[in-house]
């Protein structure tokens, strides 16, 4: 082959040199519909999003003028509808499903949050290498259980511990008004459900709280020990401060699922209609529960109210989900 | 002249001698013993009544140890090490328990037939060695591979959107995506119902399962998708456009190739997040109870339903048959998982 070309080469080459290549700024129409497909896809999420929003927003539009403000305060959910069959107006809202799914997202979070940053702080900078790396294994396997095994776990396993404990709790630190019970019934309580939660949410924060805590400045970590701190020190003076916005994003994520949590609060869960803000008593409201609850059975009208309250709760997780998203952006930038 | 040479052997000073060590093992035995006294002598009991007695005596113990033969910093340092050490253990301890339950209470239904029969003809509360949930893996196959076709390319493009083209938008569909994998499981169905079966003639059909499932499988895939094309080297697209290859040409067969088992790792992570997804079901599936090989039309089935329609029957053969299709449900997980892990590693090991 290289024989052949010099002897190319020696004869007349002048047919044989290629074109001088344009040299231009414009992209090839290759280019030109390669960006274009996919920014089409890129822009699809976004009609994807907004989609939800809309069409929940419509299909429970009726239901939302109808009842207007008091479908957030409502504490009934009660589908009567009269001769003509109208629901008369007040009869239905999420007021004690909202208050319930904010108590249970914010026990779990009591419970989760001091865990999973003292298990994120274990794992960067207390266990060894070998053992880390099988640690981060395991929380990483379990946030990807599915959601319908931490319930039945919750329900035969957790639940008859977790009673127990909660008559304990309620023996023992029954003077503070949420740890008191109005009757001794302590199955399936907001308290059950937290728990159950709490060991849901534990993999996203502690994640989330790790990769914040391994963005902290090695120089800083260093000059600490150099000064002579030990652990704890170098953690209080450099790690927690850098890391501190970015374990509130982790909480807000991990409330965020909270807040959206269907069928492991369902299977754990008494839910009852009316606001109750005491833990351990066996009565609760859940808004993601009560939609699947009372789907079996609804109405036209019911299935118009359940989707206003998928559209309340849409809202919310959005809304906790974007803060808890800028917040973690903005610390784990900051780190690089 | 005769140099005399000593060759120094490493040492580490750091590690304990066991004479070292000795004050800390004998602090846990005796701890240890404590505890049993305490327990045998007071009203509490049982193997919470230990951990509440052990730890504190434990932590406390090792605390005015250090307290004694250092300083205050030091006894500061014992006491949050001992913090995080139980914060451990109470993570870990219910990772295991839920494996353990699993495998305990699903292995007595693991039965030849229940992968060879369905639940067409049998009542959840009929016999463990009749029915099975041949219909559901059917289901569950369907979906995935629905789900699949879906949310790869969608996935895919937007993650190379993000890394490749970075336009003026893409800080804002990365948040819109982010925004997108907070969206609660249940709101997904929802959405389908109330858009589709409402609005079109469509009804429930493993084709509207698998919608349902691709809102919530696509920012699983993209941002997995991202990290990785992120950790290719610039070098190598700038390699692609000095040999004049186009833009086009670079990311198809220089970046797409050179991500590829990393790409395969983001798409496995997407299928495990949604194999076990029950609530969006609920809504569109329909749950049939015998096989239906049309997932374009018709109710079908799927192991999450089907785990599902047994614990709501909640009567003990349901109960059984619920816990053994769990255990198939978090078999399939975990091979997805294992998987995703092994092809990760792999390419991160390359470049």
């Amino acid at each position: 082959m290289r024989l052949r070309r010099g002897h190319d080469a020696a004869m007349p080459a002048l047919e044989t040199l290629p074109e001088k290549r344009k040299i231009t700024t414009k992209p090839r129409p290759s280019d030109v519909a390669f960006r274009g497909i996919v920014t089409t896809f890129g822009l699809i999420n976004l009609l994807i999003l907004t989609l939800i929003g809309s069409f929940l927003l419509f299909r429970g539009l009726e239901v939302l003028k109808n009842e207007g403000f008091g479908f957030l305060t409502n504490q009934k959910w009660d589908i009567v509808p009269d001769e003509s069959g109208n629901q008369p107006k007040g009869m239905i809202g999420l007021g004690s499903m909202l208050s319930g799914t904010i108590l249970i997202s914010f026990v779990a979070l009591s419970v989760a949050l001091p865990i999973s940053v003292l298990t994120a702080l274990g794992l960067n900078f207390y266990a060894p290498l070998r053992v880390r790396s099988f640690l981060v294994t395991m929380i990483d396997l379990m946030a990807a259980f599915p959601s319908i095994l931490f319930g039945m776990w919750g329900f035969f396993v957790l639940m008859p511990s977790a009673e127990y404990w909660a008559m304990l709790l309620h023996r023992y630190f029954g003077w503070i008004p949420i740890f008191d019970v109005p009757q001794p019934f302590f199955t399936r309580s907001p308290f059950i459900a937290g728990l159950v939660l709490a060991v849901m949410i534990i993999p996203i924060i502690t994640s989330v709280s790790r990769e914040v805590f391994s963005q902290a400045p090695l120089d800083r970590i260093q000059a600490a020990y150099a000064l002579g701190a030990n652990k704890w020190a170098m953690i209080r003076a450099v790690v927690l401060p850098f890391g501190a916005n970015g374990v509130v994003g982790g909480a807000m994520l991990g409330l965020g699922r909270a807040f959206g949590e269907t069928v492991a609060v369902f299977t754990v869960l008494n839910i009852v209609y009316q606001t109750n803000w005491d833990i351990l008593f066996g009565a609760g409201g859940n808004v993601a529960s009560h939609i699947v609850l009372r789907w079996g059975e609804a109405g036209e009208y019911e299935v118009k109210a359940l989707l206003a309250a998928g559209f309340v709760l849409f809202l919310l997780t959005l809304f906790v989900n974007m803060i808890a998203n800028s917040i973690v952006r903005a610390t784990v930038k900051k780190g690089r | 002249m005769s140099v005399t040479t000593t060759t120094v052997a490493p040492t580490k000073p750091w590690v304990k001698t066991p004479w070292q060590r000795l004050p800390s093992l004998s602090l846990v035995l005796l701890s240890l013993i404590a505890s049993g006294i305490i327990i045998e002598m007071t009203p509490l009991k049982g193997k919470l009544g230990f951990f509440l007695v052990f730890v504190p005596i434990l932590t406390i113990s090792e605390t005015i140890l250090a307290r004694v033969k250092a300083d205050k910093k030091a006894a500061q340092d014992v006491l949050v090490s001992s913090f995080i050490w139980t914060a451990t253990f109470l993570v870990f301890l219910p990772i295991a328990s839920i494996l353990v339950t699993a495998i305990v209470k699903g292995l007595p239904g693991l039965k030849p037939n229940i992968f060879a029969e369905t639940m067409q003809i049998i009542s959840f509360t009929d016999p463990l060695d009749k029915g099975g949930l041949l219909h559901a893996l059917v289901g569950t196959l369907y979906l995935i591979l629905l789900s699949i076709a879906i949310s790869v390319p969608l996935g895919i493009l937007t993650a190379l959107y993000l890394t490749e083209i970075r336009g003026p938008g893409s800080n804002f569909i990365q948040f819109i995506v982010q925004a997108m994998s907070g969206v609660p499981s249940v709101i997904a169905g929802l959405f389908i119902y109330s858009s589709l079966i409402l609005a079109t003639p469509l009804r429930s059909s493993s084709m509207l399962g698998a919608f349902a499932l691709v809102i919530l499988m696509v920012p699983t895939v993209t941002r997995t998708s991202q990290e990785v094309l992120l950790l290719i080297p610039n070098d190598l697209r700038e390699a692609g456009l000095a040999l004049g290859a186009t833009q086009w040409k670079t990311v198809a067969m220089v970046v797409v190739p050179a991500a590829r088992s990393g790409l395969l790792t983001a798409v496995i992570l997407g299928v495990a997040r949604i194999a076990g997804e029950t609530a969006p079901l609920l809504f569109v599936l329909g749950g049939a109870d015998g096989l239906n090989w049309n997932p374009f039309s018709g109710n079908n089935s799927a192991l999450p339903f089907y785990i599902w329609k047994g614990f709501l029957i909640g009567l003990p053969e349901a109960i059984q048959r619920a816990w053994t299709g769990i255990l198939i449900l978090l078999i399939v997980v975990l091979i997805l998982f294992a998987t995703a892990r092994y092809l990760g590693s792999k390419n991160r090991r390359k470049p």
